[in-house]
This record gives structure tokens, sequence and C-alpha cells, in this order.
């Protein structure tokens, strides 16, 4: 970490899903929920979990490890819902668990290896090498592509 | 002192007296003769006038002023009102608007109105009568750059000259007012400022000396001098000033028209030999002084008038107003919660209290939804305007009536309204009146009529629109609907009036043979239509054919509080509006029956279907097999549906919350609230339920 004074660096909340580690830029994040009850919103894809009151704004919440198609989990004690602010609204993500921030220099991150089938790739920025530990860096723009409209033919 | 702070209020002020002119420019349109409507109009581009040349805005102040020559003219009988005269008048109100909206815009207001001043100049000089007096004037306004040099050291330009003989004219009295201050006199700004805040209650500053940027900066010794219009009079005007402190004296000279006259003559004389900054305006004002010390008391007692005369309203920012609103609505959902406390409890004082508290915020929520009330007139007063100009156009006769434009409507509702109006109209006098001839030999008054009505019905505010045209065709509407692929053949038959005159609200329909440039590139009226329905309104329209058709829009009073019916569906709580529930029944299963494998109920004499609000909703627990079942009646319009619900819980008031821009459009969901309990709970669109 000694070079990395003379480098840039990044702040991030390091969060896991499925015991992988992800990243996202702490200057996003707005807080860390832990359980709040989520009023579901029907007709919604999967990873769409609801809305919750977030000190009385109606804020969305995404399952993440639904959002990637992994194995969906219940909420746990670890589990915790990180509040980001992403095109001028909050939305909260649901993850297995978020205990760490870390300066990663801007120097580590790099563009993810080239890995043929893998489904997230493009939900995903780069990647960080720091110390022996691999940071997936998450791309917010794409994983919160707005839900446009969702028709209903049948009545 | 600054220009600046008054710039909003100059904007603001502006637009109503140009509102004025307009308006009164339509009246004078069909009573040529009336000169008090004259006099109306020549009173706001006067005072038009003179606040843009305070506020330094020539152009506007220019313009203003060749169109109060064309109207003196009228007002004095020397020319008479004619449409080509009345166009262009209404050509430079244009302008005029146009200016002060780039004003606004954060521009200087600047434009090239070179041809309509010369336009303006040849109506005025079209008569011979009035050619000599005219063209004096014209003459000095031409040379207005050139500053007259009076013998009292103050310079007037043509153009102040004007203003001052003209306001005399009208009773008030201009004065010059020089202000001395004291030597030791610390803060010389913050005196002149108190005294410009004195002056400009009083009348309107037009003048000062030096200029208000020089007196900002301090740039001056220890007097400046005001030329102000104003109806008071001199000594109460010294009485208010010398309150301010560390003033020494003041002096106030009257400006006659003979004044005028002899400063004229000294310009003749005296034009080439003074320069163009003249400082020292003390040793040269003689006049006025010794009436410096006026009583105290009668100052006082006018100042307390006055008080009361610009105590009644006050200006707020309707940013504040949101604050307020978005407090009280925090304030709301802690009543509910407190509310459900309450009623768990069971204890009889904390009833008492919170009963009360409930009764206080519901006034509190009254004042505040009235407080942001705006009378509907600020969206119909540019109408009469648009109709005279597209009836022009269109080479139609057209009369419009508006009634009503006191109805208030909440501001946020104001605001998206007018679009969807003017569309309204313009459909109306493109599609909907005939053409003079085509009137006439249909029986039919030359002129055709259309009435904008707006008028409160419970919760609701009704803006119709009604006119004596041509009406819907039905046979060319469901021609085009056919063709759109909007109706089906076999079906079209079927429909009634209303329903076919209903169809030219749906997307992709446009019966105009060609698109004209009035109403609208093929956009159509499913525009209006989706706009009114996002406003929580509803659009209906009743049509016959000859005869003409009437839009009927129902909007909702206010758009963040509204009053829901909360049902239990399978442990979850939706919100359904009140104003679309008709009414809530529990009807026997025996009675639900099956019309080609729709469930219905015979609700009173009306084949209503049910809709299965779990179904809709993706619930996984399927009705059990009850003998009774809770329906919530609503409608849409004409069409009736009977939602499913597990159970009623009762009636609330809510703030109504965005899903997010994440979450854009859910089928059947049109916002969400939060519950006492601090849960949300979704509200059901009941429009998108309905076909």
């Amino acid at each position: 970490m000694a070079k990395a004074v003379e480098v840039s660096d990044m702040k991030v909340i390091v969060f896991q899903l499925m015991n992988k580690e992800y990243a996202i830029g702490l200057d996003v994040v707005e807080s860390i929920e832990k359980s709040l009850s989520i009023t579901r919103v029907p007709r919604m894809p999967s990873y769409v979990k609801g809305v919750l009151n977030l000190r009385g704004v109606v804020t969305p919440v995404v399952d993440l490890r639904e959002r990637f198609d992994m194995e969906p989990k219940e909420f746990d004690e670890s589990s915790c819902i990180i509040i980001v602010s992403h095109a001028d609204s909050e939305v909260g993500l649901i993850v297995d668990d978020a205990n760490d921030v870390m300066d990663v220099p801007t120097s580590v991150i790099g563009p993810q290896p080239e890995v043929v089938g893998s489904v997230e790739s493009e939900f995903i920025s780069g990647v960080a090498k720091v110390d022996k530990r691999l940071l997936v860096m998450l791309n917010l723009e794409k994983v919160l592509q707005p839900i446009k409209k969702v028709n209903a033919d049948e009545l | 002192m600054d220009t600046n702070q008054y710039l909003d209020m100059f904007i603001e002020e502006s637009k109503e007296h140009l509102q004025a002119c307009n308006e009164q420019l339509l009246a004078l349109e069909n009573n040529p003769d009336d000169l008090g409507i004259v006099n109306e109009i020549f009173r706001a581009a006067h005072t038009l006038k003179g606040m843009s040349a305070t506020m330094g805005y020539e152009d506007i102040a220019d313009l203003t002023h060749k169109m109060e020559n064309v109207l003196d003219a009228i007002r004095n009988s020397k020319i008479s009102v004619t449409t080509e005269i009345l166009d262009v008048v209404f050509e430079a109100a244009d302008d005029l608007e146009l200016m002060v909206l780039d004003i606004e815009a954060g521009g200087n207001g600047k434009k090239d109105v070179s041809v309509l001043v010369d336009t303006l100049n040849r109506i005025e000089a079209g008569e011979p009568l009035d050619l000599e007096e005219n063209a004096s004037i014209a003459a000095t306004t031409e040379e207005s750059a050139t500053a007259v040099v009076t013998s009292s050291g103050i310079h007037y330009d043509d153009f102040e000259l004007t203003v001052i003989s003209q306001s005399s004219e009208q009773g008030f009295n201009a004065y010059e007012i020089t202000v001395e201050l004291r030597e030791d006199c610390l803060l010389k700004v913050a005196r002149v400022f108190m005294t410009f805040e004195i002056l400009e209650k009083s009348g309107e500053v037009i003048k000062t000396v030096p200029t208000v940027e020089k007196l900002e900066n301090e740039e001056f010794d220890q007097n400046f001098t005001i030329v102000l219009l104003t109806h008071e009079d001199a000594d109460d005007l010294k009485a208010k000033i010398m309150k301010v402190s560390e003033i020494e004296e003041v002096r106030i000279k009257h400006i006659t028209d003979e004044y005028i006259k002899k400063y004229k003559q000294i310009e003749f004389e005296q034009h080439d030999e003074q320069p163009q900054e003249k400082p020292n305006i003390a040793d040269t004002l003689p006049a006025a002084t010794e009436k410096a010390k006026a009583a105290p008391k009668e100052a006082t007692q006018v100042k307390k008038t006055n008080h009361a005369s610009s105590n009644k309203t006050i200006r707020v920012n309707i940013d504040r107003l949101d604050i307020l609103m978005n407090l009280f609505e925090e304030l709301v959902i802690d009543r509910g919660r407190l509310q459900s406390i309450a009623s768990e409890l069971h204890n009889p004082e904390l009833n008492e209290s919170v009963e009360r508290m409930t009764r206080v915020s519901g006034d509190l929520q009254n004042i505040i939804l009235n407080m942001r009330m705006v009378p509907v007139e600020t969206v119909f007063n540019r109408f009469p305007k648009m109709v005279r100009t597209l009836a022009r156009d269109l080479n139609k006769k057209i009369n419009l009536e508006i009634i009503g434009a006191e109805t208030e409507l909440d501001r946020t509702v104001i605001d998206e309204i007018g679009d969807p109006l003017v569309h309204l109209i313009r459909n109306a006098l493109d599609h909907g009146i005939e053409s003079p001839e085509e009137r006439i030999a249909k029986g039919k008054p030359e002129e055709g009529t259309v009435t904008l009505r707006a008028y409160h019905s419970g919760n609701h505010v009704f803006i119709e629109l009604e006119d004596d045209g041509a009406g819907v065709n039905r046979e060319r509407v469901l021609g085009k609907a056919i063709e759109r692929g909007i109706v089906s053949e076999e079906i079209a038959p079927t429909l009634s009036d209303r329903q076919v005159a209903e169809l030219i609200l749906a997307s992709g329909f446009s019966t105009a043979a060609a698109i004209t440039d009035v109403s609208g590139r093929g956009v159509g009226l499913d525009v209006v239509k989706s706009t009114i329905e996002s406003l929580g309104g509803h659009i209906s329209i009743d049509s016959k054919e000859g005869k003409g058709s009437l839009f009927q829009v129902q909007l909702p009073l206010t758009l963040s509080i509204i009053s829901v019916m909360l049902v239990e569906l399978d442990q979850e709580i939706y919100a359904i509006p009140l104003s679309s529930i008709i009414e809530t029944a529990i009807v026997q299963k025996s009675d639900i029956l099956n019309a080609h494998n729709q469930p219905v109920i015979d609700f009173r004499g009306t084949i209503v279907p049910l809709v299965d609000l779990k179904e809709i909703f993706e619930m996984e627990n399927r009705r059990e097999e009850e003998d009774f079942q809770s329906i919530v009646i609503v409608r849409k319009g004409e069409s009736l549906a009977g939602l499913v619900v597990d159970s009623f819980i009762g009636q609330q008031e809510i703030v109504l919350k965005s899903l997010g821009n994440y979450l854009q459009s859910v089928f059947a969901i049109s916002g969400a609230t939060i519950l006492g309990n601090g849960q949300v709970a979704l509200i059901v669109d009941c429009n998108a339920l309905i076909k």
C-alpha cells in the first residue's frame, strides 16, 4: 500500500455474493441497512424484491444474487441492503454480507479477464487485485437499468 | 438598490401588465369605440414603460413608448381603431412578451423592434390631423440619445420628459428630490437604500443622479437626486425621508409642464456648451428647502396607512410551499402511525389527544392545500389571444367564451394542464368549427362559439370545452378507426355514438384529411388523454353530429394527498383511490355468474365484470372457496369493474409517493404510500384494470 500514496485511491465498499468479493465505489453508497420490511411489487422480474420505506422515501430493492442469475438465498443475519444512489434515485441492493471499506489504488484496477461463458460479464466494469484479494468492480449503470413498462395482455 | 433584486418582481408584473394589455386589446376589438378600454391599455403600457426604463431595458421602453403614442392618438380620436392597427399593436405586445421572456431566461431583453416601431410611427402619422404633433414627438424621440441639461443640473432625455409630462396628465406629480446626507454619515449606501425603499412605496422612481450603479458603489459626495412620479404630497414625502437617520436635509422640487418647456428651451440654447456629466446638483437646486422639517405625527400616520394596504398579500416562492408540503406529508405519515398505535393501546387520554391532533392537522392540511391553489385563469388567460390568431389563420369566425376562470386548482395540476387544453382548443377550432360559408349553408350563425368552462364538483375540478361545430362524424371516424386497426369491422356497428367519439382519443388516430399546422403534426389527441390520465384525471367526449362536441376533463383537486380505501390481499395491503370507487359490496358466491369465462355480477341491473386482484398481482394463494366475497366497484369513465379483494381495512388519507426512476411504470400500480406502521403500500391504478 505504500506505493498507493502517490497514485490516486478509490474508496470502495466490499461485499460478498456466493463467497466472491465484489466492490462498488463509496461515493454512490448512501447507507447500509440491515433487515427492513419489504413490500412486494407485483409483475416485476424476480430480482426486484419490492420496495421499502427508507426514511420516508419509497426505495426499490434488487436482489443481486438473482440479478446475476445466482442461486437465490433467504435473507439471513449477515445479509444486508446497500442503498446506492443512482440516476437521481435510490435503489437498495441485497447482498450476502458487507463488511469492509477499502482503498483501492486505481492503478490495480484492470479489465476483467476474458472468460468464456461468464454470465455477468456485462455487469462488471473491471477487476482489482489488492494483496491477495480479487475484487470484482460492479458497473451500476448496467445493473440498475430501469425496469421499463411491463405489459400484461391477459386480463 | 441593486436592480437585480427587483428583477423577479419586474418580470412578474410585466407579465401581468402584458396580460392586461392583451385582454383589453381583445375587448377593444369588440368595442372599438370604447375609449375607457383604450385608457386601460394605455395605463398598462405606461406602467410597463416606466418599469422597464427603471430596470434599464431600453428596447421594451422604446416599443411601449411607441405603442403608447398610437394609443394616445386613438384616445384623442385622432385615429380610429381598425383591425390592421390592432394587429400591429398585438404584434407589439407579442414582441414585448418575447422580450420579457428573454429577460426571465437570463437574457438582456434586447430585440430588433425597428420595423414595428416604424409601423407604429406610420400608423400614428397616418392621419393628417395629428401629423404635426406626432411628428414632433417622433422627432424628439429619435434624438433621445442626446441628453437635455436643465437649469437644476439634471439631464433629462426626451424619453424621460415624455414620461413626466404624460404622467402629470394622469394626475401624478413629478418631483426632483435631492437628499443631502450628513457629513459624518458612515453608511452612505445604506441611507440611499433606505431612501429608495421609502420612495418606491410612494411612487415610481424614474431617474437618479448619479446613476444607480454609482450610488451603489458610493461614487457620490454627500447628496443625490431622485426623480419620482407619485400621487403623494411633497411635504409628506419629505417627512418620510427625514425619518431616515443621518440625513441632513431634503429638497423637493415639483416638475411642472412649464418647467419642462423651459428645459427644452434651455436645451436649445445650451445644447453644445454643456458637458454630458453634471456632478454638483446641490448648489443649483434652491427650491423647496424651507419645509425641511414637517410634522412627524402626520408622517407616522401616512406610514401606518401605507402599511395596512401593503400587508394584505405576500408573494411566496413556490419552492417554499413545496417544502412546507413535504414536511406536512411527513406529519401525515406520523399521524397515521399515531392513530394506529392509539387504536392498539386503548388509552382514552391518548385517544383523545390523537383525535385532537388529527383534527388540527386536518385543518392545517386544508390551509396548505389552499395556499397552493391557483385560479385556472392563469392558464385560461392566454387562450383568447390564441383563439383570435388561430381564427384569423383559419379564416373562421370564432367567439371564445370563458366561464369560471376563478376556479382554483393545485399548482402542480395547473402547470401540467396548459398544453392539453391548448391541444383541445386547437382541435376544436381546426376540426370542430366549420368555415363561415359552411355554417351559413347549414343555417348556423356565421360566428362559431367555443365555450371554455371550469367548475368544482366534489373532490374534482371539471374543465369543459364545448363548440357548436360539426361534431364527430361517425362514418369518418369509424372508417379511419377500422383502417388503422383500432376497432374491428364486426364491432364497429355496435359502438355507441359516445364510444365512437372517444375513438378520436385513441393513439394512432388523426382524422383531419390533411395535417394542418394548427392542430398538431399527427400527434393526435391521445397525448392529451395520456397527460390527463397521468394527472389522475379523466377525459370524455359527448358529440352530436352537426351540432357540436363537448370535451369534459375531470381533474383531481390535488395530487399529493389523496383519500384511499385500504384493502387486504393475501396479507399484503393495497390502496385503492376513493376517487375511482363507486361503492363496496359483499356478494354471495352463487351470485357470481360466468359470461364467456369472465366472472361477472349483476350490480343494480348492470353487468359488471369481476377482476381478481390476486390473479393480476400474481399471488400464489388462490382464493379459497368462500361463501361471500368482498368486492370494490370501481369505474373508469362509464365502464365499471368489480375488484375482488380479501377484506376491507378502511379509509385513510395518504401521501402519494412515486416508485422512483428505477421502477418505471409498473402494471396497474400508480404509486406507493407509507402506512402508519412504516410499511409501504402500493396504490392500485384502476384505469389500467378497466379496458
